[in-house]
């Protein structure tokens, strides 16, 4: 089994990729709950304007009909304009892409910004959507039953982890 | 014995008919989860996709505007069509059963029912006889419950007042008549709340309430005291006809909420009234429209609870 | 014909007779012994032997309610429950109130020849409460009792004037106690279970008021008179006391309340509508050993057949009643079982208890008496469910469960009218 890679070193790399694209009119977004800890880390070290906005996306996921509602739905909070934005949409792993499709879809009903950028820490191929990272930390392979988290320790550093799909 | 009918086998809401029943943990996600729907009605788009493409049929047996139309206010942000159906005019004088017009309904393609009715338990005749996919939400029948009311109640008290443990709740007036007040009394028995208090008098108190977990004052002064949050209870006219009353007049005298009855409740005290209020007999309009006063907002939070009942229930 | 009933476990309450032995029948009697060789034999090794039910009340939805009900299909269902006579009430349609109506019923049941049938006549016209019926041309026409089934008498001076006109030619009067106004609007106990449940409710005391008045009453006018389905403790607590001062009353109660309370209510099951209500447990216990005590003289079935539309309603709208007469003898048994009585015991409340306040022959397996026999095996399961259940009502909170207890003959004046197949 291939080791996975360190979590702070891609964050790193991620906030030296992003640095020269961030301006003014830039604002992040972080989908809970993997993408709002790494967007907490981007957000502090590019020292963006405005404030951190977070992002569930229970309402507009696409398997309702089949899982029924997610248990627990976080609240959305955007405390800026999402108007005229280029905005930087923050997820921790991306697979199918069916995660970034909902989250685009609850974007738009919130204002029409003028450029998405998808920034994920790790990209695990499985696409069943037309959708792509702009700025990726690593792409890394898993075998289908397992699950890729990002996951939080008690001091705040990052960590990426394997865990069995149910 | 039947098992509880609001729960599938996997402990998930498939109705909502009661809150009593429901276990601790699902109340607390229906609350949680109509926290998040807060925030979709406070933005400019206060639609979500959710309920696209499903069929939320109105079944109001008992006329009532308000309680109908938060539910299809809520069920369009859903993005659900919604369907009404005045059935107190139609069909019921007609003499069509029950449960013959819910089949015929169901024959029209519905995922969701909600359902006013005067006879406490008819929700859930409706529930044992809907197909796999039906749900049946209870918007009040009879005197028994009406659970999506008591949860907006639950959720505004979570609201300003955070935490159920160390709450004094005080519910004044027609208990005997009250789903409501049923409602919210098994909703703060099963959020573990140490003092839940009914105050009104003997005509208007239930036998045997005690069993339910609260306790009774006939004095409204000695009830007040130290309470965290007063719940008014609308007082209809009919009560003074059936020898349950004298007069408003004596009754507002003497349970009618005042500022300076108010004063003996806790200084941060807030004061909620399911609507629509009788100003006068159950309560002063100083009080009503005063500083202590979170009627306003218990509507906006009714949008919301509404909201989170129909996507839970539905989705299972 | 005569038949011989053979090795048999035969239990006759008037004599406590409890042995295993013959019954022979000749000329529709009991007989001691047979002259010849007996047309037919009936192998009742392993079975009981007891007299017929006697069940006083049974609702036959005739005249007026055939939609219900028939005759036919509630005899039926009698005779497969071993009831052999069974008295019915007077609020059918019109009300048993003229002795042409009551010689017509006597007539149809008659020619049905399965259980025999007691009209009980109205006590007042039409059952209003207003005017007194014509008491004596009734008993001849063959009522055994006058009653007022479950409509309101609340004009107390009409039932002391009833009271007084029935005490006058020495007629039962049977009434249910209840204070019509304090009963009006309600639907189940009121107590705890009805007041979560959110439903009006009936207080006890609802029966026990009626019930002083009625002992009052009897008091003051020496008239016989039966007090029907007690449902609480208090009411108990007054008979036990009201025998104790020697008065002229005896009692029953539902086979259903010694079983069921108001937390069988559950999710609003309409099958737990009844008229009186289910009370609390405490009541129940209370009447349980009331009938145990012999305060409370027998048990019926309160038969009541009500077809499942007028069910499949919210509770408060859904028609009260319950079907019984094929249940009367499994819940008797059980209730025995469960108050640890000897089965002469038990059967003596379906038996010779209410045929001596029916005041027939019946009820007994005394030599000359009628054969109206039952013989069942007290252990055989009897699964209840629509497919079971003869009457037309397949009304009954017992719907699903399994009972123990079947009826394998019924013979009704020595003709066999019910063989399990």
């Amino acid at each position: 089994m291939s080791t996975l890679p360190d979590a702070e070193t891609l964050c790193a790399r991620l906030v030296a990729e992003l640095r020269p694209s961030v301006g003014p009119n830039t604002a992040m977004i972080g989908l809970h709950t993997g993408g709002v800890w790494l967007a907490e880390r981007l957000h502090a070290a590019l020292g963006l304007i405005e404030p951190l906005g977070t992002m569930d996306i229970a309402f507009y996921r696409d398997d309702y009909h089949t899982q029924g509602l997610a248990r627990d739905p976080k609240r959305t909070q955007i405390p800026f304009s999402v108007e005229g934005r280029d905005l930087l949409l923050v997820d921790d792993v991306l697979y199918t892409g069916r995660t970034v499709r909902a989250a685009m879809n609850e974007l738009f009903d919130y204002g029409r910004p003028a450029t998405i950028s998808l920034v994920v820490l790790a990209d695990r191929g499985g696409r069943e959507l037309p959708i792509c990272a702009q700025h990726c930390g690593a792409k890394v392979e898993v075998s289908a039953e397992m699950r890729l988290r990002l996951r939080r320790g008690g001091d705040g550093k990052l960590k990426l982890e394997l865990e069995r799909a149910e | 014995m039947q098992s509880n009918p609001q729960l599938n086998e996997h402990g998930e809401l498939r109705h909502l008919l009661s809150i009593e029943g429901l276990p601790r943990d699902v109340l607390g996600s229906i609350l949680d989860t109509a926290a998040s729907f807060v925030g979709v009605t406070e933005r400019e788009v206060k639609k979500v996709p959710i309920l696209r493409g499903k069929s939320v049929f109105n079944l109001f047996f008992e006329p009532s505007t308000r309680t109908r139309t938060t539910f299809e206010i809520a069920a369009k942000r859903l993005s659900a069509d919604v369907i009404n159906l005045n059935v107190a005019a139609s069909s019921q004088t007609k003499g069509e059963s029950l449960l013959d017009t819910v089949a015929n309904l169901s024959a029209m393609q519905a995922d969701v029912f909600i359902v006013r009715h005067a006879s406490s338990g008819a929700p859930y005749l409706i529930a044992q006889h809907v197909k796999p996919h039906e749900h049946v939400i209870n918007a009040g029948d009879g005197r028994h419950a009406h659970p999506t009311q008591g949860l907006l109640d639950l959720y505004t008290i979570r609201h300003y007042k955070r935490d159920f443990s160390r709450l004094c709740v005080a519910i004044v007036g027609d208990v005997l008549h009250s789903r409501v007040a049923r409602s919210l009394i098994h909703g703060l028995t099963t959020l573990a709340t140490p003092e839940v208090r009914v105050i009104g008098p003997q005509t208007l108190i239930p036998t045997g309430v005690e069993s339910l977990g609260v306790r009774v004052f006939h004095d409204m002064r000695e009830g007040l005291r130290g309470a965290d949050v007063v719940v008014m209870l609308r007082l209809q006219s009919e009560r003074m006809r059936g020898a349950l009353l004298p007069s408003a007049q004596e009754f507002f005298k003497h349970y009618g909420l005042t500022a300076e009855k108010l004063a003996l409740a806790r200084p941060d005290a807030i004061v909620m009234h399911p609507g629509p209020m009788n100003r006068g007999v159950e309560i002063d309009s100083a009080v009503a429209d005063g500083p202590h006063s979170v009627i306003l907002p218990q509507v906006t939070f009714g949008i919301a609870v509404r909201m989170a009942v129909m996507s839970m229930v539905a989705g299972t | 014909m005569t038949i011989l009933i053979k090795n048999g476990r035969v239990i006759d309450p008037a004599s406590g007779r409890d042995a295993i032995g013959d019954i022979s029948i000749a000329d529709g009697r009991v007989c001691e012994s047979l002259p010849g060789k007996p047309d037919r034999v009936i192998d009742a090794e392993g079975l009981v032997v007891a007299p017929g039910l006697i069940d006083l009340s049974a609702r036959l939805r005739e005249p007026g309610y055939e939609y219900k009900a028939t005759l036919e299909s509630e005899m039926d269902a009698a005779v497969a429950g071993g009831v052999t006579s069974l008295a019915c009430p007077p609020d059918t349609d019109p009300v048993l109130d003229e002795p042409g109506l009551v010689d017509m019923l006597r007539r149809r049941a008659k020619a049905l020849s399965r259980a025999r049938v007691y009209p009980v006549g109205a006590l007042t016209v039409k059952l209003a409460g207003e005017r007194l019926t014509e008491m004596a041309e009734l008993a001849e026409a063959g009522c055994v009792a006058f009653s007022h089934a479950n409509a309101p008498l609340s004009d107390t001076q009409v039932l002391w004037r009833a009271l007084q006109y029935a005490a006058t030619f020495d007629f039962a009067v049977w009434l249910r106690a209840e204070d019509y106004a304090l009963a009006r609007g309600g639907v189940a106990h009121d107590g705890d279970v009805a007041t979560r449940l959110g439903l009006p409710g009936i207080p006890a005391f609802a029966e026990t008021i009626a019930l002083a008045t009625v002992l009052e009453l009897v008091r003051a006018t020496g008239a016989r008179v039966h007090v029907c389905r007690l449902s609480s403790g208090a009411a108990v607590h007054l008979m036990r006391e009201a025998k104790a001062e020697g008065l002229p009353v005896s009692c029953d109660v539902g086979v259903h309340y010694v079983h069921l309370s108001e937390v069988d209510l559950g999710y609003f099951d309409s099958h737990c509508r009844l008229v009186p209500p289910l009370r609390s447990q405490r009541d129940r216990d209370a009447l349980s050993s009331g009938l145990a005590d012999g305060t409370i003289d027998c048990l019926c079935s309160d038969h009541t057949p009500v077809d499942e539309d007028q069910k499949q309603l919210p509770f408060a709208e859904a028609e009260p009643g319950a079907t019984g007469l094929e249940l009367l003898l499994p819940l008797t048994l059980k209730w025995g079982a469960q108050r640890k009585l000897p089965l002469v015991e038990t059967l003596a409340r379906i038996t010779s208890r209410p045929a001596r306040i029916l005041g027939v022959q019946s009820g007994r397996l005394a030599h000359g008496a009628p054969a109206d026999i039952v013989i069942f095996d007290p252990h055989a399961p009897f699964a209840v469910h629509a497919g079971s259940l003869r009457s037309q009502g397949k009304n009954t909170p017992f719907l699903g469960y399994e009972l123990e207890g079947r009826v394998r003959y019924t013979l009704v004046a020595g003709n066999l009218v019910f063989e399990l197949a």
